[in-house]
């Protein structure tokens, strides 16, 4: 089944040239690019964040006279001496804080892995040795850790945000009970932690009254706010640097307490300060996408038709922040469903605070539609391909609200095509090969198409180079090079000749790297920027790019600059604003007069092996349509890691706690597993051409959270197919097998 | 990692000599510094013994059908060794799914078979409850923790901590025997009697006294072309365990001359399964015959409700394993 693998995907109707990345040679050659490797005036100290090692009491006393005994040592701060720190607000409150809790706030202890201290000393060592000796005592409680332990407290999504309203679309209810078929079935998805290779590390330090801060961020310029806020300093004295980030997933939006604990040591010593949480305290420290509990019933009639859908989850929370997702509302826009009923909960206990990771609610919740969808049409007998395209809608049902673009049925049949579907047996157990049972399952992919306001500087020089800057950020995705190729094929310049800056608070604004938004919100400011030149060159908006080139090759003055802006429709001048003071402003997905999503279907193949039940994926394939593909080669990349970590999200990934003590206890990255290579056998990607010129000024949607969704499905599916047993608790462990 | 002096030994005997109260020896160090990193391991002092005698304990050397090996010898180095993996494949199967191509590289064989266990309450000092660690503090993987992972033969109420090691179930299944330099000269032990169980002294994890280095391991019968090593993990690579078995066999027409069977991922300790193997000598090697020996071999099994899985999928693993090593050609 091997077959040919190509690493430049040909680009097809309405996509751009598949041009290689940007920094392609800086990241192969290991050049130092990211926010730690930046230099740093005069020579730092080095600190090491203390972290709880209970999840819930108080700090009963501390005695630091040992640790300042070791050489080298400079500062120990603690939440006796931390002094006032301003107070940031959460995401669910307007601002970045992952925590209600500021950073060393006080002797109470809510989660483990808590920072209760900061050494700074001279060198890594010497504070690390300190750290062994910083004596803090503990009264310790009995935490709640999740789901089922004791003191874990529920609340519905109403009683923490008076704006939520569950979905009551028709009688689900009655719907259900004329059903021809019906399932009724709980789904479980567990604990994950980002991991990114790079670590979440903060290097500060203050020039006069202004601070820098070297960190890897999703938001530069949110992060600026955050800390002037958190330093009590203007905005304008802070600036943010994190030319590349080293993976985020959603790791690197929120604001950590090690920004704050950085600047004020550094503030404290007169020098840089390096902060690096280890991998361990990173499982703390930055969130994760918290486990959920789903009850899903969904109904059809003789043919298939979709009827009644109730579905309700819970995610579990921070006793001190409920941070949510929800995202029930987007299962329900998926299919032509006749009515729907949803309700969500929150479950709090003894924990860090989670946060959005890559897909955060369309993971679970499209997990257990999908799932709930393969059992319903096995139920029925119909073909679960054939059983999606049956239910097919082209509006929003519970609104009416049309879909801009929703291309789910070529999809399906492309991925069918490319995987040889049409082949499948769909009796359970009927292939195998040796000792080992062949599945094949399938699912939607989808991820609501998102976008934020965002400005782009545009410099063009008669000598035909060009210069972008915008406060954007390259998470990984190749935001750099499609900020290039945007302005290129605008105003006929080789994107090879256009320069872009990007991760920079000095920078004009750019969103949030989040939601998947970068690439339709940053292009349409640079495409703004491009309007504006050709405005200012005197030529009218449809000259061709030649007629651009031969302006600017003929402009007067050696350059022109311009600022780009860009609101998404519908939003006001307001959320501009919003993003200069540092604020996060979305808008897509299910909106009130349009529904706006990026569609793809995808099949797996699994291998169960007969005796010892190990579950093998040799082969993945996906078919995507999101719109105006910026660029064939990094959205390949996008998709290719997306269906790799949906096999990991099915198979591999869990954060374990331990129940009595709320703890993580494999929090390293030997047992906290994601795919390595010997996992992936053949992955194909056929990209399906889509235009929606309404969404955004290049109909772009975005496409980083899109792959990952739904794989989980096809896979629960395939062992279902393989082995007849339908495991609906993710991550499927081979012991659920046996 | 606290702070430690380093110094390289030159020979052997002069590696011995410099043994003390807090010396440890540091040959690849992949599991070493890991767990000074970690606080775990706290050594004061550490002998380099990487390059001894210009490579004089990095050798493969057969006479015969005995076998004899350096300890210093790579991991990779065993595991890519033509002749081992004709005539002993076990060997090399069972370093060859071992860690990673970087770690296999660095770490010696010597020091994979002293690879600490991954309890995470052993390897996370924040813990205070680790037998192991701190003897007669408790057992926080038996008060409740998580033991998905955890061994079910070779336990004892004050520890449950798994053998992680994949190398040592081959080299107890061959009957190796180790030989070690020792402040009082050489001796020599079976590979059997070197690792203990945890028993009321979960801290003492092998028979080796202060000093001793191991120089080289010996099979004496090596020669079993109808041997592997199977590995049944939660992904195709780079992961420990759950079930293991180190397997070799001796047919006489379908009659089962000798059979060795090594048990990983499940125990305590390094785990030959004797009683197993001598219900199956003299036999045929069918199915019924092989739910008979996974029976004995787990017999003895104790269990929490989160690994009480691993003694079905240790007895499939074992027959899984034996089945596939009959299949070989031998």
């Amino acid at each position: 089944m091997a077959q040919d693998y190509t690493p430049v995907p040909a680009s097809k109707d309405n996509m751009g040239k598949p041009v290689a990345r940007y920094e392609a040679l800086q990241k192969v050659t290991g050049a130092k690019i990211y926010a730690e490797d930046l230099p740093v005036p005069g020579r730092p100290a080095y600190a090491w964040m203390v972290t709880s090692g209970i999840a819930k009491g108080r700090i009963t006393a501390i005695d630091d006279t040992e640790a300042r005994a070791i050489p080298g040592v400079q500062l120990i701060v603690t939440h006796e001496n931390v002094g006032q720190l301003g107070k940031l607000e959460t995401f669910a409150n307007g601002g970045l804080a992952i925590t209600e809790v500021g950073p060393l706030a006080g002797p109470e202890v809510h989660h483990d892995g808590q920072p209760v201290a900061l050494i700074v000393a001279d060198t890594f060592e010497a504070a690390r040795e300190a750290s062994y000796k910083l004596a803090i005592s503990y009264a310790e409680e009995s935490p709640t850790a999740t789901f089922g332990d004791a003191g874990a407290t529920e609340k519905a999504l109403g009683d923490i945000n008076p704006e939520y309203e569950p979905i009551r679309f028709n009688d689900a209810e009655a719907a259900l009970a004329n059903s021809a078929h019906t399932i009724d079935a709980e789904y479980r998805t567990p604990i994950q932690h980002h991991n990114p290779i790079e670590l979440f590390s903060t290097t500060a330090y203050w020039e006069g009254g202004r601070l820098v801060l070297h960190e890897p961020s999703q938001y530069v310029w949110g992060l600026k706010h955050s800390a002037a806020d958190l330093m009590q300093v203007d905005a304008d004295n802070v600036r943010v640097k994190s030319p590349f980030v080293g993976g985020a997933f959603g790791s690197k939006g929120a604001v950590t307490h090690r920004t704050a604990l950085a600047a004020l040591a550094a503030k404290r010593l007169g020098r840089p300060v390096k902060l690096v949480a280890m991998r361990d305290q990173g499982f703390t420290h930055s969130g994760h996408r918290q486990e959920t509990r789903q009850s899903v019933r969904l109904g059809c009639d003789a043919n298939g038709r979709l009827t009644g859908y109730d579905h309700r989850s819970w995610e579990f929370t921070a006793r001190t922040t409920p941070y949510y997702n929800g995202g029930l509302d987007k299962c329900a826009a998926m299919y032509a469903f006749d009515a729907v009923r949803t309700d969500e909960y929150v479950v709090q206990g003894d924990r860090n605070v989670p946060t959005f990771m890559r897909s955060p609610a369309e993971v679970p919740t499209i997990y257990a539609l999908e799932a709930a969808m393969n059992e319903l049409a096995a139920e029925a007998g119909i073909d679960p391909v054939e059983f999606r395209k049956i239910n097919d809608t082209r509006v929003n049902p519970v609104n009416g609200a049309p879909y801009t673009s929703r291309s789910l049925n070529q999809c399906l049949d492309a991925v069918a095509d490319s995987f040889g579907w049409t082949g499948r047996d769909p009796r359970p157990g009927s292939m195998r090969e040796g000792d080992w049972l062949i599945g094949w399952g399938c699912s939607m992919a989808m991820y609501p198409t998102q976008m934020g306001p965002s400005t782009a500087r545009l410099i063009v020089r008669r000598n035909g180079s060009a210069l972008i800057e915008v406060a954007a950020h390259d998470v990984g995705t190749g935001c750099y090079t499609i900020a290039a190729q945007a302005a290129g094929e605008r105003l006929g310049i080789d994107p090879q000749r256009i320069e872009v800056r990007m991760g920079d608070s000095r920078l004009p604004p750019g969103p949030i790297s989040g939601g998947s938004i970068s690439t339709a919100s940053v292009t349409s400011a640079v495409a703004n920027a491009c309007d504006r030149i050709v405005e200012e060159l005197g030529l009218s908006s449809d000259a061709s790019t030649d007629e651009r080139a031969a302006a600017m090759a003929g402009m007067s003055e050696p350059e022109i600059e311009v600022l780009g802006r860009w609101t998404p429709p519908g939003m006001g001048e307001d959320a501009l604003q919003a993003m200069y003071d540092g604020g996060v402003r979305i808008t897509g997905g299910n909106m009130d007069e349009r529904t706006m999503f990026a569609f793809g279907a995808e099949m797996v193949e699994v291998r169960v092996n007969e005796r010892t039940r190990e579950i093998r994926v040799p082969r993945i394939h996906g078919a995507f349509a999101a719109g105006h593909i910026m660029n064939p080669r990094t959205a390949h990349s996008q998709y290719l890691g997306g269906l790799i970590w949906g096999i990991g999200s099915a198979l591999h990934e869990a954060t374990e706690i331990d129940h009595k003590r709320a703890r993580y206890t494999n929090d390293n990255i030997a047992e906290y597993l994601i795919p390595v290579n010997a996992d992936i056998g053949e992955v194909n990607i056929v990209m399906v051409p889509e235009r929606d010129d309404e969404i955004n000024v290049l109909g772009v949607k975005g496409i980083g959270e899109l792959a990952n969704v739904g794989t989980p499905a096809a896979i629960t599916d395939a062992i279902w197919h393989a082995t007849g047993t339908r495991i609906r608790d993710l991550p499927v462990r081979l012991e659920k097998l046996l | 990692m606290r702070p430690f002096y380093y110094e390289r030994a030159e020979t052997a005997v002069g590696a011995v000599a410099s043994s003390g109260p807090g010396t440890h020896y540091l040959a690849g160090g992949t599991t070493m510094v890991d767990l000074m990193k970690l606080d775990v391991q706290r050594p004061t002092r550490l002998v380099d013994i990487s390059g001894l005698e210009g490579g004089r304990y990095d050798f493969i050397r057969w006479d015969g059908d005995a076998l004899r090996i350096g300890a210093l010898t790579t991991m990779a180095k065993l595991a890519d060794d033509e002749q081992v993996r004709r005539r002993a494949p076990v060997l090399s199967d069972a370093l060859w799914l071992a860690a990673s191509p970087q770690i296999r590289n660095m770490a010696r064989i010597s020091g994979n078979v002293l690879q600490r266990t991954r309890c995470p309450y052993f390897r996370d000092t924040s813990y205070a409850q680790c037998n192991k660690r701190v003897p007669g503090s408790g057992c926080a993987a038996l008060d409740g923790g998580v033991t998905r992972h955890h061994a079910v033969l070779g336990t004892s109420d004050q520890c449950i901590a798994t053998y992680p090691g994949d190398f040592a179930q081959a080299l107890i299944a061959l009957d190796a025997v180790v030989e070690i330099l020792s402040p009082d000269g050489p001796r020599s032990v079976r590979f059997a009697d070197m690792h203990v169980l945890p028993g009321g002294k979960p801290d003492r994890e092998t028979m080796l006294k202060e000093g001793d280095l191991i120089v080289a391991f010996s099979i004496e019968d090596a020669a079993f072309p109808r041997s592997k090593y199977l590995k049944v993990r939660d992904r195709e690579s780079y992961a420990y365990a759950l079930a293991s078995a180190a397997t070799a066999l001796r047919m006489e027409g379908d009659t089962v001359a000798d059979v060795r069977l090594g048990l990983g991922g499940v125990a305590t300790v390094p785990w030959r399964a004797k009683e197993a193997e001598a219900s199956l000598r003299g036999g045929p090697l069918d199915e019924s015959a092989l739910e008979r020996a996974a029976q004995i071999a787990f017999a003895g099994a104790t269990t929490t409700e989160e690994n009480a899985f691993k003694v079905d999928l240790g007895k499939r693993t074992m027959v899984r394993a034996l089945l596939e090593t009959a299949r070989m050609e031998g």
